[in-house]
C-alpha cells in the first residue's frame, strides 16, 4: 500500500460538552475514494472541516499529503481542495469570474488562468452561463461551479461534503460522473454521504460514523457481510388479511401501520415457493411481495441503531 | 514566492474582488454618501444663519459656516462609507466563499487587505464628491499650499484606513448586514459629538472631554488648518495617533477574529 494522503489517529472535538468526534481512525490510500457514512448529525461535516484545515482538532494526530495539520496547515492548504455542503462560490460576481479568481489565488500566469478557466468551464457544462452572476445559478449549477473553482489548482486531495445533497436525480447521476473522472486522474476523493447508493457507487472504502465514532470500515461488500441476509417483505391493503397472515407466519417482524411484514430470508426460489404455500393454506393473499436483498441500507441501519425503520428504495418488486 | 510577494499578489486579488462588487452593486455606496451631502445642506442652508451668528458673536455669515463645517463633513463622509465596509465583511462572512478562501495556500489577512484598500479608495472618491458638492456651494480654501494640500489628502486617507480597519472588526462581530450596520453607527455618530459643526469650547463644560477624547475632533481641526489656515498645534500629532492606534488595533482585531475557528 502506498503512504495514506490522508491519516488521522484518534482525532477528537468536542463542543462544549457536545463531543462531536470520539477519537476517529481513518487512512485513505493515495488515489482511491473514502466515503464517510453517518445520518445527519454524526460529525461528517465536523470531520471534513478538520481535515481540511477550517477548525482545529481538540485531539488527533492528524496528517493529510503527508503534512501535519497542526504545525503546517498551510502546506495541507497548497495540496487540497475542498467543496463544502454550502456552496463556496461568490454570488456577486460571474461563474467566469468566480474561476479567475481561483486561477489568481493560485498563482497561475494570466494566460494560463483564462486557459485552465475555459476548460473546466466547458467540462462542466457551463459554457453559456459564464457570464452571469452565480447568484442566479440553480442549485446543480453552483454545485458544479464549486466543483470547477475546486479544481482550478490541480488539487491532489479533494474533500467533498454531500456533494450530491439537494440535488436532483440527474445533477447527481452527473456528479457521479465527475467525480469517477476525478479519480481516473489519480485524485484522492473524501466523500461524506447519507446516500447509501453514492458510497456503494463510487466509493473504495467506506466507514460507518455513528455518534462521533466509527461503527465499521471497510469496503461496501465487506460491510454488507457484516449483517445478516435478506428478507422478503408482505405487504397487505386489508388488515385482516394482514392479521391472518402474522399469526400464520412465525418469526415476522410486524409493521402494523404499513400493514407489512418481514420475513427473514434470501429469497431462493425453494424459500419463495415454501412461503407462497403457507400464505396458500393459510388462505391469505399479499397485495404486494418484495425480495430484498442485503445492502448498505440495511448495514447503515443496523449500525446506527435503526434496524425497525422501513426502507423501500432498493427494493426490487418481484 | 516570498511572504511579501504572496501578500502582496494576493492582497490585489482580493482588492479587484471588491472593486468587481463596489462596480457591480453601488447603491450602498451612493446612499452612503447621501447622508453627509444632506446633513452639509441641511446644515448651511436652514441652519446656517443660526449656528454661524453662534460662531461670529450675534453675526449671521452663511458663508463662513461653510468654511468652518465642510472639513468636518468630509470626515464625516468617511464615517459613514465605512459603514459600508461593516456590512460587506459581515455579508462576505456569512458567504461559503470565505470558508473557501481559509481552506487555500493564500495569505489570509489579504481577504481584509482586499476589503480595506477598496473601501479608502471608495471614501476618497466620496470625500471627492462631497468635496465637490462643498465647493459648489461656495467652500474655498484660504491659500493652502501644495504641500498642505498633501497633506490633508494624506490625512484623510489614513483617518479612511484607520476607520476602515475598525470596520471591518465591526463587520466581522456581526453575525448579519443589519448587526453590521448598527454596530458601526457610532462611526456616524461621533462626528456629530465632535467640533464638525460647532466648536468644542462653545459645548457644555461636562461635555467637552466627549467631544475632545476621540478621533473625529483632532482630525478635523487638522483638517480646517491645513486647508483654512490657523492653529493646528497638537491637532496634527494627536490626529496621526488616533489614527495609527485605531489601524493597528483593527488590524489585529479582525486578523484575531478570522483566525479563530469559524462556528
Amino acid at each position: 500500500m502506498t503512504k495514506p494522503a490522508i491519516a488521522a489517529n484518534g482525532l477528537r472535538k468536542s463542543y462544549g460538552d457536545k463531543t462531536v468526534l470520539d477519537g476517529i481512525d481513518l487512512a485513505v490510500p493515495e488515489g482511491t475514494v473514502f466515503s464517510l457514512l453517518g445520518p445527519n448529525g454524526a460529525g461528517k461535516t465536523t470531520a471534513v472541516k478538520i481535515l481540511s484545515t477550517l477548525v482545529t482538532a481538540d485531539a488527533g494526530e492528524l496528517r493529510v499529503a503527508g503534512h501535519d495539520l497542526a504545525t503546517d496547515p498551510q502546506a495541507v492548504r497548497a495540496a487540497i481542495g475542498v467543496t463544502g455542503q454550502f456552496s463556496a462560490v461568490d454570488g456577486l460576481i460571474t461563474g467566469e469570474e468566480n474561476m479567475l479568481l481561483m486561477a489568481d489565488l493560485h498563482h497561475l500566469p494570466k494566460r494560463e488562468g483564462r486557459r485552465v478557466t475555459a476548460e473546466l468551464l466547458e467540462r462542466f457544462d457551463l459554457v453559456e452561463a459564464a457570464k452571469r452572476p452565480a447568484s442566479t445559478y440553480s442549485g446543480g449549477m453552483k454545485r458544479r461551479l464549486d466543483i470547477a473553482m475546486t479544481l482550478v489548482g490541480a488539487p491532489r486531495i479533494i474533500f467533498l461534503d454531500e456533494p450530491t445533497t439537494g440535488l436532483d436525480p440527474r445533477s447527481r447521476h452527473n456528479m457521479w460522473g465527475i467525480i469517477r473522472g476525478l479519480v481516473s486522474d489519480g485524485v484522492t476523493v473524501f466523500l461524506t454521504t447519507q446516500y447509501l447508493e453514492e458510497a456503494d457507487e463510487l466509493a473504495d472504502r467506506i466507514a460507518v460514523l455513528n455518534g462521533g465514532k466509527i461503527a465499521a470500515e471497510g469496503s461496501a461488500d465487506e460491510l454488507k457481510r457484516l449483517i445478516p441476509g435478506g428478507h422478503v417483505r408482505l405487504r397487505f391493503a386489508d388488515p385482516v388479511a394482514y392479521q391472518a397472515a402474522a399469526v400464520a407466519l412465525r418469526e415476522v417482524t410486524r409493521d402494523d401501520e404499513a400493514l407489512s411484514l418481514r420475513i427473514p430470508g434470501d429469497g431462493s426460489q425453494r424459500e419463495l415457493r415454501s412461503l407462497l404455500d403457507w400464505l396458500d393454506a393459510a388462505g391469505v393473499e399479499a397485495d404486494e411481495l418484495t425480495v430484498h436483498t442485503p445492502d448498505l441500507d440495511d448495514v447503515f441501519f443496523a449500525l446506527t441503531g435503526g434496524t425497525d425503520v422501513p426502507h423501500q428504495a432498493k427494493e426490487a418488486v418481484r | 514566492m516570498s511572504a511579501l510577494a504572496l501578500a502582496f499578489r494576493d492582497s490585489s486579488t482580493m482588492l479587484r474582488r471588491n472593486l468587481l462588487h463596489a462596480r457591480r452593486y453601488p447603491s450602498l455606496t451612493l446612499n452612503l454618501l447621501l447622508t453627509p451631502i444632506m446633513l452639509l445642506l441641511l446644515f448651511v442652508y436652514i441652519f446656517g444663519d443660526a449656528m454661524s451668528s453662534g460662531l461670529g458673536g450675534g453675526t449671521p455669515d452663511r458663508s463662513a459656516y461653510i468654511a468652518y463645517v465642510v472639513p468636518g463633513l468630509l470626515l464625516m463622509t468617511i464615517g459613514s462609507t465605512v459603514v459600508g465596509t461593516a456590512v460587506s465583511v459581515s455579508n462576505d462572512m456569512t458567504e461559503g466563499i470565505i470558508a473557501r478562501f481559509r481552506t487555500m495556500a493564500i495569505h489570509r489577512p489579504s481577504v481584509f487587505i482586499g476589503h480595506v484598500v477598496g473601501s479608502v479608495f471608495q471614501a476618497v472618491v466620496s470625500v471627492v464628491l462631497v468635496g465637490a458638492v462643498g465647493v459648489a456651494i461656495g467652500f474655498r480654501s484660504t491659500d493652502a499650499t501644495a504641500l498642505e494640500w498633501l497633506a490633508a489628502f494624506g490625512l484623510l486617507v489614513l483617518f479612511a484606513t484607520a476607520l476602515t480597519w475598525i470596520a471591518v472588526g465591526m463587520g466581522l462581530i456581526s453575525p448579519n448586514a443589519e448587526a453590521a450596520s448598527n454596530n458601526a453607527m457610532p462611526l456616524i455618530l461621533l462626528p456629530l459629538l465632535s467640533s464638525a459643526f460647532t466648536p468644542v469650547d462653545s459645548m457644555p463644560g461636562w461635555f467637552q472631554p466627549v467631544a475632545e477624547y476621540q478621533p473625529f475632533t483632532p482630525a478635523i481641526e487638522t483638517l480646517r488648518g491645513l486647508l483654512l489656515g490657523g492653529e493646528i498645534g497638537h491637532n496634527g500629532w494627536l490626529a496621526v495617533a488616533w489614527c495609527l492606534g485605531l489601524a493597528v488595533l483593527g488590524y489585529f482585531w479582525s486578523t484575531s477574529k478570522f483566525n479563530r475557528d469559524p462556528k
